[in-house]
Order: structure tokens, then sequence, then C-alpha cells
């Protein structure tokens, strides 16, 4: 599984959606045969996931939010994702 | 009696399968829905299905599964996707494709509708309308073009059985021409009008030999463009098929009357006293009835599961099926190896006549219109 590149553009994969549940207080991703919690990690990187902001971006607009947000692992957060068939990227 | 202990296993249900209706312009032999068929008179109106849906996403439901019976049957289906939709829900139309115009298709997509699956009952259009008792075919490759084109997910689904189970490899070329995201061939369930029939619709063992190594190849080919999820007759496996991922776990099911119901089957189950959305709240009936609490977690199972190292996996496996064929919901399902009732199943396979019966077609007297 090769990694994401700095300037591919992820976005979530058709027919996968993100919605926060208010029953259960976290961000669920949604798709046709199931349901799956991402970490808190997760889902602030896919909020982020529009098809055109690119990981470096996603990354420094990560760094203003929070402290500590490494490149590298929001690289790692999306390549499992991709794995999961979450996000996708041409 | 009514259970009303605390139930600390039971969590919030993730889907709703919302069986708006029974009506149907297909007659298929193997249908899943029971012989008595709720009328039209008896289905629950557009306002009690819009507060059914608003109770299950304040329950936690996230995904809404609207099905039936032919659900484009029920001429409010927009304003119930958008109500679905509109909570937040993932909507999923469940459907034989009858009905399903682009013209129709759109307004939904534009309303939420979030993914489609489409049944198919044979590989060609002489088999699929023969199993269907219509023609059916034709109006299923244009629906599924039209899902195409508005670039929503597709999930093409059949049903095996004697009938089609040696078209696997044709239906699976079929599934790829219609452009599916996912294939599900999921071999006939035995409950309803399937169970009627389950003598002419079992699969031999050379059926599934013969399937299995083409469903393997064409998974492992189609990996990254076309999902195939492979379901095989229970009656030929050692271990039965998981309940629901656990009774009253993930899933609730709401019949076109209001009854509720924890298993799409489970009206067969006539021991159990089901609910109904009409004299009482979803969560009150997820959390608290006799019905969603009888076989909830793992208190109630029998020997020789209570034992099994498998029980995690498959729950004992079909209540349904332990009550169809035993009259005890809660054995342990005759599939199992290790049930004392699997001589049952072994008796069933056993005589599987080498000319399939007459198929006894789905009765239905009520067009889609
Ligand atoms: C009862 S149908 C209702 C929706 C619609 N009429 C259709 O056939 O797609 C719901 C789903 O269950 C499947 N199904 C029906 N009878 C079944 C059975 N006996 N075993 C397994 N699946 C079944 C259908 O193929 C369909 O995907
Ligand atoms: S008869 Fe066929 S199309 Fe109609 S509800 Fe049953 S499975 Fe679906
Ligand atoms: S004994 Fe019960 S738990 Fe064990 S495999 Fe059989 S059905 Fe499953």
């Amino acid at each position: 599984m090769s990694m994401i590149g700095l300037d591919s553009a992820p976005r979530l994969r058709r027919g996968v959606r993100l919605t926060y549940d208010k029953t259960r207080e976290t961000h669920v991703l949604l798709f046709p045969e199931g349901v799956l919690v991402p970490n808190k990690t997760a889902a602030a990187v896919l909020e982020l996931c529009d098809g055109v902001a690119t990981v470096a971006e996603i990354a420094a607009e990560l760094g203003r939010r929070y402290e500590g947000v490494r490149v590298e692992d929001v690289r790692n957060v999306l390549t499992r994702l991709e794995e999961r068939r979450v996000v996708e990227w041409k | 009696m009514e259970v009303t202990a605390h139930q600390p296993t039971a969590q919030p249900p993730l889907g709703m399968l919302a069986e708006l209706t029974h009506r149907c312009p297909l007659h298929c032999p193997y249908c899943s829905n029971p012989i008595e068929l709720v009328t039209r008179e008896n289905e629950l109106s557009t306002d009690e299905w819009l507060d059914v849906v608003g109770q299950a996403r304040e329950l936690g439901v996230l995904q809404v599964h609207l099905s039936g019976g032919e659900p484009l049957a029920r001429h409010d289906l927009p304003v119930l996707v958008s109500r679905a939709a509109d909570l937040g829900c993932y909507v999923n139309l469940v459907t034989s494709g009858l009905g399903l115009t682009e013209e129709r298709l759109t307004d939904l997509v534009d309303r939420g509708l979030a993914h489609v699956q489409l049944s198919v009952q044979g590989a060609d259009a002489e088999t699929a309308n023969r199993i269907a008792g219509v023609k059916a075919h034709a109006h299923k490759l244009k629906a599924a073009q039209a899902v195409k084109e508005l670039d929503i997910p597709l999930t093409v689904n059949v049903v095996l059985h004697r009938a089609n189970h040696h078209q696997v490899a044709d239906l699976i070329a079929l599934a790829e021409r219609m452009g599916a995201d996912r294939l599900e061939l999921a071999n006939t369930q035995y409950y309803g009008w399937g169970l009627r029939n389950r003598s002419a619709l079992m699969p031999t063992a050379e059926q599934l030999a013969e399937a299995e190594p083409i469903v393997r190849a064409a998974t492992e080919r189609l990996r990254d463009t076309m999902q195939i999820v492979y379901v095989v007759a229970d009656y030929y496996s050692p271990y039965p098929k998981p309940c629901m991922y656990g009774w009253g776990s993930r899933q609730l099911t709401v019949a076109p009357n209001g009854d509720v119901l924890p298993c799409p089957a489970a009206s067969s189950i006539t021991t159990l006293t089901l609910d109904n959305v009409r004299s009482r709240n979803l969560a009150d009936i997820w959390y608290r009835s006799a019905a969603f609490n009888a076989y909830r977690g793992e208190d109630w199972l029998p020997d020789p599961c209570r034992g099994c190292s498998r029980k995690g996996i498959d729950f004992g496996g079909c209540r349904c099926q332990a009550f169809l064929l035993t009259g005890d919901a809660g054995a342990t399902d005759p599939v199992c190896s290790l049930s004392p009732d699997r001589g049952l199943i072994d008796t069933i396979l056993a005589s599987t006549p080498s000319e399939p019966p007459e198929l006894v077609m789905r009765q239905n007297t009520i067009k889609v219109v």
C-alpha cells in the first residue's frame, strides 16, 4: 500500500457519508453495508476531505486548530482510510 | 409475561428495515415475505411512517432501508426519503426496479437517497421473467442505467436457488455490465414463500460445488471494481449463519402494518408477542418489549451453544429457522452440526428431489400504478 502524496486531494468515496450522531455523541461514517465510527483524529481529517484541499493544506489547517499536528500523521490516517475504502484520490 | 428486567447488553440500533408495503408487481416464489401478506388497508399511513422514521432516528438509527414488497408502490416514498435523509440517515432503496423511472429516481436522489439495491432474478430475460412471474427483466436493466447515470452506488442482489444457481458466471457478468459497485449472491433463506417452495428451490450439492470456484475467481478478479458477497445455502454448512449479529442488537424491522420485528422473518415465530408502533413507542419496544428481550444477549442460550466457543460468532444461529423446524424458537439452530436436531436438515437434504417440483408463485392481486 503506497502512502498518499502531499499534493493529492482526498475525498470521501462515492456513497460514503460523514455525519455527527447526537445519540452516540460521535462522528459516524455511513455506507451501504454498514457504519464505521472514526476516531477523533480521523474525523477531523475527514471533515476537510473535499476533493480540493491537498494533504499539505489539510495538515496546515489542522495545525492551526490543534497542537502538534504532523503531516506524516495525516498521511498515515488517510492511507488507512483508503485501505478501508472510505476515501479516494486521483 | 413482560420482560422488564434491566438489559445491560442493549445498545441503540444502527439500522431500520422499513417494509413500507407488501404490495408488489412480481411473484418471486422465493420471496421471504409472509404467506399472509398485509393488505393495503392495514398499511401504516404517511404520517405514521414519518413518525416512525423520526422515532427511529431519535433512538439512534443511522441507516434506513426502504423495502417491502415493492417500496415504489407507495406514492409517499419521496417524503419518507426526505424525512430520513434530513434527519441524517443513510437512505437505501431496496427495489425490484419496477417503477424506477429516471424521473422518479432523480427526484429521490435530490431528496437524499444514498444507495439503490436492485434485485435481479436471472441472467437472461427468459429465465428472469419466468422466476419473477412477469416481464420485469428489461425494466431492471433500464433502472440500473438510471442509477448509474445519477452516479449513486448500486448493489445488485440475486437470490440463488435451484432454478438459477447454474447461472452464477452469467449473473456476475450481468452485474458487471449493469455497473454494480457490489453484488450480493445470496442463497434463498427459507421463510414465507421461500419455505413453501423449499423442495423446488433447494440447490443441489453439485450446483454449489460448481459455483464455488467461479465465485472465488470472480471475487479475486473484481476486487477493486465490484465487491462480491456470496452467501451459501446454510443447510449445507456445518454451522449456522449469525442471527442479525445478535437478536435485538443492531437492527429492527417495521412491517407494513406497524408490527416491530427483531428480524425480518420473525413474524413466522408464532410464540413471539409482537408490539406495534400504533400502540407503543419504538424506543420502549427496542429496550423493553418481550419480543426484543426474548433472545437478547447470551443468558437464554440452550445447550450445546452455552458452552460453545462459537457463540460469540453465530449467537446460536437463526431463531426463525429454529422455530420453523423444531417448534422451539429458543433451540440451537438445527443447521448446526452440534445441534441434536441436525438430523432434520440432513433428512431434508437427502430428500431433495432429482426433478424439482413446480414452483408456487407468490400471489399478488395488486399492481403498482
Ligand atoms: C423482500 S425483497 C423487497 C424489495 C424488492 N421487492 C426486491 O425484491 O428487491 C428484499 C430483499 O430480499 C431479497 N430476498 C427476497 N426473498 C429472499 C429470500 N427468501 N432469501 C434471501 N433473500 C431474499 C430480495 O432479493 C431483496 O433484495
Ligand atoms: S415478490 Fe420478489 S420483488 Fe416482490 S417483494 Fe418478493 S422478492 Fe421482492
Ligand atoms: S453449538 Fe450453538 S454456538 Fe456453537 S456453533 Fe452450534 S449454533 Fe453456534
